[in-house]
């Protein structure tokens, strides 16, 4: 279009919201898949 | 590096994985490290990773659904920062 | 599966232990006065080699990973070496805890050449004095010269293993300075009535102030610092320190003792904690999978008087051991609850009247033995 810098910035606000919620939810999925515990981070060991 | 659906990756060499009700606990003999895959899928994932020439291929015949790839993705970066997996390497 | 459910399926037990703690015999070359095992002489029933072979034989099998070797002091069976290379040859790293007293040159250098070994050196003051009180006249001075040994040998690694008591909480800083000069990584865990230890845990256990500078300094220094999760009670004054947050006795570890006693875990030699002995039919495998004890354990586990508390999620009630051998039920505060709210309690129990221990192989004490000064303070 006529002038990028202010057509990307409105296509930045308009797609964000969207691009929002999609980037969180496999963000909080990968949260879930993986956790790392210390082979020490257990109680009741020397 | 961070994983992406072209890597191709292997279970580090190192690595237990001991299947478990949630999921399954993968070791690192290595650098001590003790992980928690929390998914059936995951492990299923990450023991498939070697019969596939890249991570997208893994995905797809492990039944993984693509809205699913970027937690999988993530997963598996997190594992490579482990040294869980690593970039496969070319067997002498 | 969000966080917390990972630590609710914790809590229901896995089919092996992540780890354990086998104490290899009870004899030892030290008589340290909060000794968990109360170790000083050997138990006639001890398990032979090929017995303790078997064990590794059954771990292996289990795809238990990592074992932590104690004692009493380790090194002074015949089969150390034998026992730990063969542990490793079937793929169970090993990790031992020991006062050094054995790590002489040639031990360090052959300790140095072999893989998936990890080494904790106790030590319960950054000097003599402080530290030697609680160990014994000349322990600082071996703990240190294994350290040189294995930093000669290139060992990399090994780690140093504190007690923290009322005497060591203000060297905090300087036990992390120590660990950096050897290039060794801290460890501090948390005291427990068990064992010799309930002699003197009331005089050595921290205050309830010296709980607080525990829990701040682990939250600003202890990033590379283990604590063997053995501080959760703590979590009860704010944000959760790292670690499952849980008693993993029975649940994801347990302890095998020299006579091949299966307890729940090291701080709870007795009776009561006991789920059976690998020489029974079944073996290891057995007890943690079928024990009526560890059974119990994995069931939901009443707060009870802690049930109306806002901490009890952070805390969970604190340590079984160190409520049980200091005389409080299992379904209340920890002693050492942050907030205060075993303090009434305790107070009306009389010395003497709490469990003992099943088991003693303290050596006897002879008129020329150092009693412990627990007034000390340096």
């Amino acid at each position: 279009m006529e002038s990028p810098i202010a057509t990307a910035d409105t296509s930045v606000i308009e797609e964000s919201p969207v691009a929002r919620v999609a980037a969180d939810t496999p963000a909080i999925e990968a949260e879930l898949l993986i956790e790392e515990i210390s082979i020490d981070g257990m109680c009741g060991v020397y | 590096m961070s994983v992406v659906l072209e890597s191709v990756l292997e279970i580090h060499p190192q690595v237990a994985v001991r299947p478990e009700t949630f999921g399954a606990l993968a070791y690192h003999y290595g650098n001590r490290r003790l992980i928690f895959l929390k998914h059936p899928d995951v492990v299923t994932v990450v023991q498939a990773l070697n019969d596939h020439p890249d991570v997208q291929s893994t995905l797809n015949a492990c039944g993984v659904t693509q809205d699913r790839w970027p937690s999988f993705i993530a997963a598996l970066s997190s594992l490579e920062t482990s040294e869980v997996v690593r970039e496969r390497q070319i067997a002498s | 599966m969000s966080a917390k459910s990972l630590v609710e399926e914790m809590k229901r037990g896995l089919d092996a232990p992540i780890c354990l703690t086998w104490e290899l015999t009870y004899a030892c070359n030290l008589q340290c006065v909060h000794c968990l095992s109360s170790s000083g002489q050997r138990d006639e029933r001890e398990l032979s080699t090929e017995e303790a072979k078997k064990i590794l034989d059954d771990l292996r099998d289990l795809q238990v990973f990592y074992i932590n070797i104690g004692g009493g002091e380790p090194m002074v069976r015949r089969d150390f070496f034998e026992l730990l290379e063969y542990s490793v040859a079937n793929g169970i790293g090993v990790k031992f805890s020991t006062n050094g007293a054995f790590i002489d040159e040639e031990k360090a250098r052959r300790l140095a050449a072999m893989d998936y070994l990890d080494i904790q050196i106790s030590l319960d003051g950054v000097d003599a004095a402080t530290n030697d009180a609680v160990r014994g006249e000349g322990s600082y001075d071996m703990a240190i010269r294994a350290m040189e040994n294995l930093k000669a040998a290139n060992f990399g690694q090994f780690k140093i293993s504190v007690v923290v008591t009322r005497h060591n909480v203000s060297q905090l800083d300087q036990f992390k300075a120590l660990a950096d000069h050897y290039g060794a990584q801290l460890r501090i865990t948390r005291l427990r009535p068990a064992g010799r230890g309930a002699d003197t845990w009331h005089e050595l256990h921290p205050t309830n102030g010296q709980q607080r500078e525990i829990y701040n300094w682990l939250l600003k220094h202890g990033e590379n610092v283990l604590t063997g999760d053995s501080f959760f009670h703590l979590n009860a004054l704010g944000e959760s320190l790292p670690g499952l947050n849980m008693c993993g006795a029975g649940r994801v570890v347990c302890l095998i003792d020299p006579i091949g006693d299966v307890y729940a875990c090291p701080f709870v030699i007795h009776d009561e904690f006991k789920a059976g002995n690998v020489r029974d039919e079944g073996g290891f495998a057995k007890v943690w999978k079928q024990s009526d004890l560890f059974l119990s354990l994995r069931e939901p586990q009443s707060a009870g008087a802690c049930a109306s508390c806002g901490a009890f999620d952070a805390c969970q009630g604190g340590c079984m051991a160190a409520k049980f051998f200091t005389g409080l039920p299992l379904d209340g505060p920890d002693p050492e609850c942050v907030g205060g709210d075993a303090d009434e309690a305790l107070s009306i129990i009389s010395r003497g009247s709490e469990p003992k221990p099943s088991m003693d192989h303290s050596k006897p004490v002879t008129l020329t033995r150092k009693k412990l000064s627990v007034s000390a303070s340096h």
